[in-house]
C-alpha cells in the first residue's frame, strides 16, 4: 500500500528518515503540527523583536501609552487566535491518535511476534514459525506486523523508529504494537526506557527481507539449536549482547538463533508474575543476585497473564 | 549483616575510601566533588568563628521568621545546589562529547549523575528558588507584615535544607540512585536497586516535600487572609495570583508525592508489594501518583516566573500591565488545567487511543491560556518606554525561547509524534527549554527586581546584562542541538550512542554548556561585585525602578515589620497610583505598637532531627533513627509548652525610624529614568519630561 513511496533499502533510517508507512505518518505529522502551530507561535516570534526595537526608550517618537489596559477587539484576537489553532490541533490529534493506535490489527493477516524485553537484549519469538532469535527481528517485506509485548525484569519500552513508535513492556502484562514492514534493508531497534548499566548497548537490527527470504530464514532455523527452559533461563541473566554472548561461548558477531522448543515460554514468561508466590532475587531475571538454577519457569499457569486491556 | 551501631555503614562507604583504594576516573571525580564536603564542613565553621560572623548569622538569620530572611536562606540553598546542578549537567555533557561507543564516564557514574542532577534542579533549585522568591515577595507585595505562620515558614525552610543536606552528603557517604529523577519501579525496587541510592532520593526528595506542602499551606492563608485594606482579589499584582495559584497546587499536588516517596519506602524497607513485580504489585500506579504531582509541579514552577515577568513588563515598559483580567483567568485556567494532563508522561504505556486522545487534546488546551499570556506580555510592551535593563533582557530571552519550548510542548501533546520522541533528546531539550528561559530566566530576573528591596543595593546592571545574555546564548547553544538528536534517535539517560552522526551536536552541546558555566559564574560575580560596590548602589528611598507595587512603598531595606502602617489600597498599581497622587511618602498621622513573632531555633532544631532520621534510615541504624523521630517529635511538644513573648515595638520607636525614612523622601529630588543604573540613583524615582508630557496631553 503506501509502502511504494519510501526509499529502496533504507540500511539506516530513524524517525526523520522513516522506511515504514507507519513511521512515515507519524513523522508527516509532526511536520504538520509545526506549521499549524506557526499560526499562533510565528506572529509571536516576529513581534518581539520589533516591538522592543520600535518602543525601546531613546525612540522618543515611537507613541506612548501608560494607561492602555485593555482592547476589546484585541483580546477576542488573543483568545481567539489560540482558540483556532487549538481546536485543529485537537481534531487532528483525534484523529491521527485513532488512526495510528499501536493496538489497531492492521492487517487480517500479520506476522506475529511475542517480544521478551531481558537486561539488556531483546527475545524475539516466533509461534506460529517455531523460531526464536536474540536481538534481531526478521520481517517480511510489507507485511503487517503485531509485536506481542512484555519483559522479563523491568519495564522497557520498545521502538523502531523508522518503522513505528515505542510501546512499553511490563513483566506480567502484556502490550501491543502493530506496525507495516518497509522495503528490504535493516534498520534499528532499541530499548528507549533507561533500564541501568547496560542499557544504551539495548539496541537490536530488524531486517525486513523478501517474502521467499523470510521463508527461508524461518526454514533455515528449524535445525537451529533448540530454545528450553534452561537455555531461556541462562539468556535471562543480566549482561548486554555482546556479554550474553561471551558467556554462552559463541563468538560476539555471531547471531543469536533459535528452534522454538518450548511453545509455551512466552505464556510461562508472563507466569512467573502470577505464581501468588513471592519470587525472591535470584530467580528475578535482571537482578544482580539472579541465578539460572535458582529460575524455574511455573509448569502452567495458575493464573491468566493480567492483560492490558484495550477499551 | 546489619551491625547494631553503624548499620549498613562501613569504611569503604566513604566516597574517599573507596578512591583511595580504587582510583579510576569516575572514582576520582566523586572523590574530588565529596572532599569539598569535608573540607567545606571544616572551613566554613573555622571562617565564622575567626570573622565572629557565626554571632549575626546565627542571631539573625537562622533564629529569624523575618519571611523575608528565611526567603534569602532558600535562594541561598538554591545558588548552591544550582552549583552542583550545573557541573553535573556539565559533566554530562562534556561526556558525550567523547561518548560515541564509549567516552570518560562509567554507566553508574553517568546514571548517578543525571538522577542527581534531575533531582537537585527540581527539587533542591527550582522549588527553593520559587519558595524564597515568594517568601520574599508575598508579604511585601500584599502590604502585610509578614507570612500567616512565620514558625512554621521557618519549618518549612529547614525540611527543605535537610532534604539538600541528604542529597549532598550522598555524595560522600555511600552513593545516590540511578532511576532518574522520577524513580520509576521496580528498577527502584529493593530486587534491581539494593543499597542506599534509592533510600537517600526516597528521604530527601520527601523530607523536602513536606516542608514544600508547608509552605503552600502557609502562602496561601497568607493570600486569603492577610491583604491590605483595600486589596480584594482583582487589585493583587500579578504575581500574587500567580503565587496563590502555586500555594493551591502545592496543597494538593505534593500529598501524592509523599504517597508514593512512603510506599515505595515500604516496597524496600518493609518488603510491601506496591509496586513489585510480584504478588500483585503494579509500577502503573506508582507512575500515575509520581505525575499527579510531577506535571502540575512543572506549572507550580512556571506560574511565579509568569508572575515576575508580568512585574517585570510592566516595570520596565513604564506602562500598566495589558490585559490584567485576561492574564488572571489565565493564570487561574493553567492552573486547574495542570490536573488534568499527566497521562501525556506515559502515552506509550498501553492505554486506548480514546484515553491517550483525551489526555493529549487536554494538554493542548494548556497552550491556550499560556499563549494568551505571551500576547499579553508583548501588549504591554508595545506602546510603552522600554528600559533595557537586565531583568528586561531576562523577558526579551524569555518571550522568544520560551515561546519555542511552547511549541515543541505542543508537539509533544500529540501522541503519535510523542511515540517517537518520548524518551529521547528531544523531550530533554523541551523541558529544560520551558525550565531554563522560563524557570530559571524568570526566577534570575526575580532575583535582580528585587535584590535591592531586601538588600538595600542595587545589583550592577553592566554584570547583570552580561550575565543575562551568557543564560541566553548559553542555552541557546546547548539545547538546540539536542532537539536535533533527539529526532535522530539518541535516547535520553544513554550513556552512550553508537552513530556517528549524533557526535557533532554533542560537541556542540558540550561547548554551550561551558558558556552556561560561565553564565552561573557571571551570576555570582554579579553578586560578589555588587556587594562590594554596595555604598554606590545603595537605593535606601526604596524605589530604585520608579515601580508600581506596595513592595516598593517600604524603604530598602525594609525594616522587619515591613509597613510602619499598614497601606490602604485604591487601586491595582497602588504605588504608581500613591506617587501620582503625590500621597506616595504623606506622613502619617497615627502609628501604633508592632508585634513581631519572636527569633526561635524551632527551624533549626527541626531540621536537624530530621536530617539525622533521615541518614539514620537510609543507613538502616535502628537507634539513630529512634533518636532523630523522637527528636522530631520532642522539638514541637518542647516548643508548645514553652511560653511564646511577641516582640512589642513601641510606636514611638517605628515612628521615628518611618518618619526619618518619609523625610528623606520628600526632601530628596529624585532621578529620572535616563539614571537609573547609576549611583546617583537612591531609590526615589521622578517622572521624566516625557510622561509628563503624555500625563499633561491625556488631560
Ligand atoms: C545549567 C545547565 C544544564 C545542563 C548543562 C543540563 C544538562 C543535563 C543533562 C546532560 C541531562 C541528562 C540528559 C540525558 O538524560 O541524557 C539533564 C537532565 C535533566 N535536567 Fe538538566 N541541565 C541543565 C540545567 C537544568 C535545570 C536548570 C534544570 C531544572 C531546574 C534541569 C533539570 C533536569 C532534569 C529534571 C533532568 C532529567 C533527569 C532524569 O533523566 O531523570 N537541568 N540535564
Ligand atoms: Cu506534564
Amino acid at each position: 500500500m503506501f509502502v511504494s513511496v519510501f526509499h529502496l533499502l533504507a540500511t539506516a533510517g530513524n524517525y526523520l528518515e522513516p522506511v515504514g508507512p507507519i513511521a512515515g505518518t507519524e513523522r508527516a505529522h509532526l511536520i504538520k503540527v509545526i506549521w499549524v502551530s506557526m499560526i499562533a507561535i510565528g506572529p509571536a516570534l516576529l513581534a518581539t523583536p520589533l516591538i522592543l526595537w520600535r518602543y525601546r526608550r531613546s525612540n522618543a517618537r515611537a507613541a506612548y501609552t501608560p494607561k492602555w489596559e485593555g482592547n476589546r477587539l484585541l483580546e477576542i484576537i488573543m483568545w481567539g487566535v489560540p482558540i483556532a489553532v487549538v481546536t485543529w490541533l485537537s481534531l487532528h490529534i483525534w484523529k491521527s491518535t485513532h488512526q495510528l493506535d499501536p493496538y489497531r490489527p492492521l492487517a487480517e493477516e500479520a506476522i506475529t511476534v511475542q517480544v521478551v524485553g531481558l537486561d539488556w537484549k531483546w527475545l524475539f519469538l516466533y509461534p506460529d514459525q517455531g523460531v526464536a532469535l536474540v536481538d534481531e527481528l526478521i520481517v517480511p517485506e510489507g507485511q503487517a506486523v503485531h509485536l506481542i509485548l512484555t519483559t522479563d525484569t523491568v519495564m522497557q519500552s520498545l521502538q523502531i523508529p523508522a518503522l513505528a513508535g515505542q510501546m512499553y513492556a511490563m513483566p506480567g502484562m502484556t502490550t501491543h504494537q502493530w506496525f507495516f514492514a518497509g522495503l528490504p534493508g535493516e534498520t534499528r531497534g532499541f530499548n528507549a526506557q533507561f533500564t541501568g548499566l547496560g542499557f544504551s548497548k539495548q539496541e537490536f537490527v530488524v531486517k525486513t527481507v523478501t517474502q521467499a527470504g523470510f521463508e527461508e530464514a524461518m526454514a533455515s532455523m528449524q535445525s537451529a539449536p533448540p530454545l528450553d527452559e534452561a537455555t531461556y533461563s541462562k539468556l535471562a541473566e543480566r549482561g548486554t549482547p555482546t556479554e550474553t554472548k561471551l558467556a554462552l561461548g559463541i563468538s560476539t558477531d555471531a547471531t543469536l538463533r533459535f528452534r522454538l522448543a518450548e511453545p509455551q515460554l512466552f505464556a510461562r514468561v508472563l507466569g512467573r508474575y502470577h505464581t501468588g508466590q513471592p519470587l525472591a532475587s535470584e530467580a528475578q531475571p535482571g537482578s544482580a543476585d539472579y541465578r539460572a538454577e535458582a529460575a524455574a519457569l511455573p509448569a502452567a499457569m495458575n493464573t491468566m497473564p493480567m492483560h492490558h486491556h484495550h477499551d | 549483616m546489619t551491625d547494631s551501631l553503624c548499620g549498613n555503614l562501613t569504611w569503604d562507604s566513604i566516597m574517599l575510601v573507596k578512591a583511595w583504594k580504587d582510583p579510576n576516573v569516575n572514582n576520582l571525580i566523586t572523590a574530588g566533588a565529596a572532599a569539598m564536603i569535608p573540607v567545606g564542613a571544616l572551613m566554613v565553621p573555622l571562617l565564622l568563628l575567626w570573622t565572629g560572623w557565626w554571632r549575626p548569622l546565627f542571631r539573625d538569620w537562622l533564629a529569624s521568621v523575618d519571611h523575608k530572611k528565611i526567603g534569602v536562606l532558600y535562594i541561598a540553598l538554591a545558588v548552591v545546589m544550582l552549583f552542583r546542578g550545573v557541573v553535573e549537567g556539565t559533566l554530562m555533557r562534556l561526556h558525550h562529547a567523547t561518548a560515541l561507543h564509549g567516552g570518560v564516564l562509567s554507566p553508574d557514574h553517568f546514571n548517578q549523575l543525571f538522577t542527581t542532577h534531575g533531582t537537585t534542579m527540581i527539587f533542591f533549585v527550582a522549588m527553593p528558588l520559587i519558595t524564597g522568591l515568594m517568601n520574599v515577595v508575598i508579604p511585601l507585595q500584599l502590604g502585610a507584615r509578614d507570612v500567616a505562620y512565620p514558625r512554621l515558614n521557618q519549618i518549612g525552610f529547614w525540611l527543605t535544607a535537610s532534604g539538600g543536606f541528604l542529597i549532598t552528603i550522598s555524595l560522600l557517604i555511600g552513593q545516590f540512585a540511578t532511576g532518574g529523577w522520577s524513580a520509576y519501579p521496580a528498577y527502584t525496587g529493593s530486587i534491581f536497586s539494593p543499597g542506599v541510592g534509592v533510600d537517600y532520593w526516597l528521604l530527601s526528595v520527601g523530607l523536602s516535600g513536606i516542608g514544600s506542602t508547608l509552605s503552600g499551606v502557609n502562602f496561601a492563608v497568607t493570600l486569603y487572609k492577610l491583604r491590605a485594606p483595600g486589596m480584594t482579589f482583582m487589585r493583587m499584582p500579578l504575581f500574587l495570583w500567580t503565587s496563590l495559584c502555586v500555594s493551591i497546587l502545592l496543597v494538593l499536588i505534593m500529598p501524592p508525592l509523599t504517597v508514593a516517596c512512603i510506599t515505595l519506602g515500604l516496597d524496600r524497607y518493609l518488603g510491601f508489594h506496591f509496586y513489585t513485580n510480584d504478588l500483585g504489585g503494579n509500577l502503573m500506579n506508582f507512575i500515575n501518583l509520581f505525575w499527579m504531582f510531577g506535571h502540575p509541579e512543572v506549572y507550580i514552577l512556571a506560574l511565579p516566573a509568569y508572575g515576575v515577568m508580568s512585574e517585570v513588563a510592566s516595570t520596565f515598559s513604564a506602562k500598566r500591565l495589558y490585559g490584567y483580567p485576561s492574564i488572571v483567568v489565565a493564570t487561574m485556567c493553567i492552573a486547574v488545567l495542570s490536573f488534568l494532563v499527566w497521562l501525556h508522561h506515559f502515552f506509550t504505556m498501553g492505554q486506548s487511543a480514546l484515553v491517550n486522545a483525551v489526555f493529549g487534546i487536554a494538554t493542548l488546551i494548556i497552550a491556550i491560556p499560556t499563549g494568551m499570556k505571551v500576547y499579553d506580555w508583548l501588549a504591554t510592551l508595545w506602546r510603552g518606554r522600554i528600559r533595557f535593563t537586565t531583568p528586561m533582557i531576562y523577558l526579551c530571552g524569555f518571550l522568544v525561547l520560551f515561546v519555542i519550548g511552547g511549541l515543541t510542548g505542543i508537539i509533544l501533546a500529540n501522541p503519535t509524534i510523542d511515540f517517537q520522541v518520548h524518551n529521547s533528546l528531544f523531550l530533554v531539550a523541551h523541558f529544560h527549554n520551558v525550565i531554563i528561559p522560563g524557570v530559571v530566566f524568570g526566577m534570575l530576573a526575580g532575583l535582580h527586581y528585587w535584590f535591592p528591596k531586601v538588600f538595600g543595593f542595587r545589583l550592577l546592571e553592566s554584570w547583570g546584562r552580561t550575565t543575562a545574555w551568557l543564560w541566553i546564548v548559553g542555552f541557546s547553544v546547548t539545547f538546540f542541538p539536542l532537539y536535533v538528536a533527539g529526532l535522530m534517535g539518541m535516547r535520553r539517560r544513554a550513556v552512550d550512542y553508537a552513530d556517528p552522526a549524533i557526535q557533532p551536536y554533542m560537541i556542540v552541546a558540550a561547548i554551550g554548556s561551558l558558556i552556561l558555566c560561565l553564565a552561573f559564574l557571571a551570576l555570582l560575580g554579579t553578586i560578589l561585585r555588587s556587594i562590594l560596590l554596595r555604598k554606590q548602589l545603595a537605593v535606601p528611598l526604596g524605589d530604585p525602578w520608579d515601580a508600581r507595587t506596595l513592595e516598593w512603598a517600604t524603604p530598602c531595606p525594609p525594616p522587619e515589620y515591613n509597613f510602619a502602617v499598614l497601606p490602604e489600597v485604591t487601586a491595582r498599581d497602588a504605588f504608581w497610583e500613591a506617587k501620582e497622587n503625590g500621597t506616595a511618602y504623606a506622613p502619617v498621622e497615627k502609628y501604633e505598637d508592632i508585634h513581631l513573632p519572636p527569633p526561635t531555633y524551632y527551624g533549626l532544631w527541626i531540621g536537624a532531627f530530621a536530617s539525622v532520621l533521615g541518614f539514620a534510615v537510609v543507613w538502616h541504624i535502628g537507634w539513630l533513627s529512634l533518636l532523630g523521630l523522637l527528636g522530631s517529635i520532642a522539638v514541637p511538644i518542647a516548643y508548645a509548652l514553652l511560653p511564646y513573648r511577641e516582640i512589642i515595638l513601641p510606636a514611638a520607636e517605628v515612628q521615628k525610624q518611618d518618619e526619618a525614612w518619609r523625610c528623606a523622601a520628600r526632601e530628596t529630588d529624585g532621578v529620572t529614568r535616563d539614571e537609573e543604573a547609576h549611583a546617583t540613583n537612591r531609590g526615589l524615582a521622578k517622572p521624566d519630561e516625557l510622561e509628563i508630557e503624555f500625563a499633561a496631553a491625556e488631560r
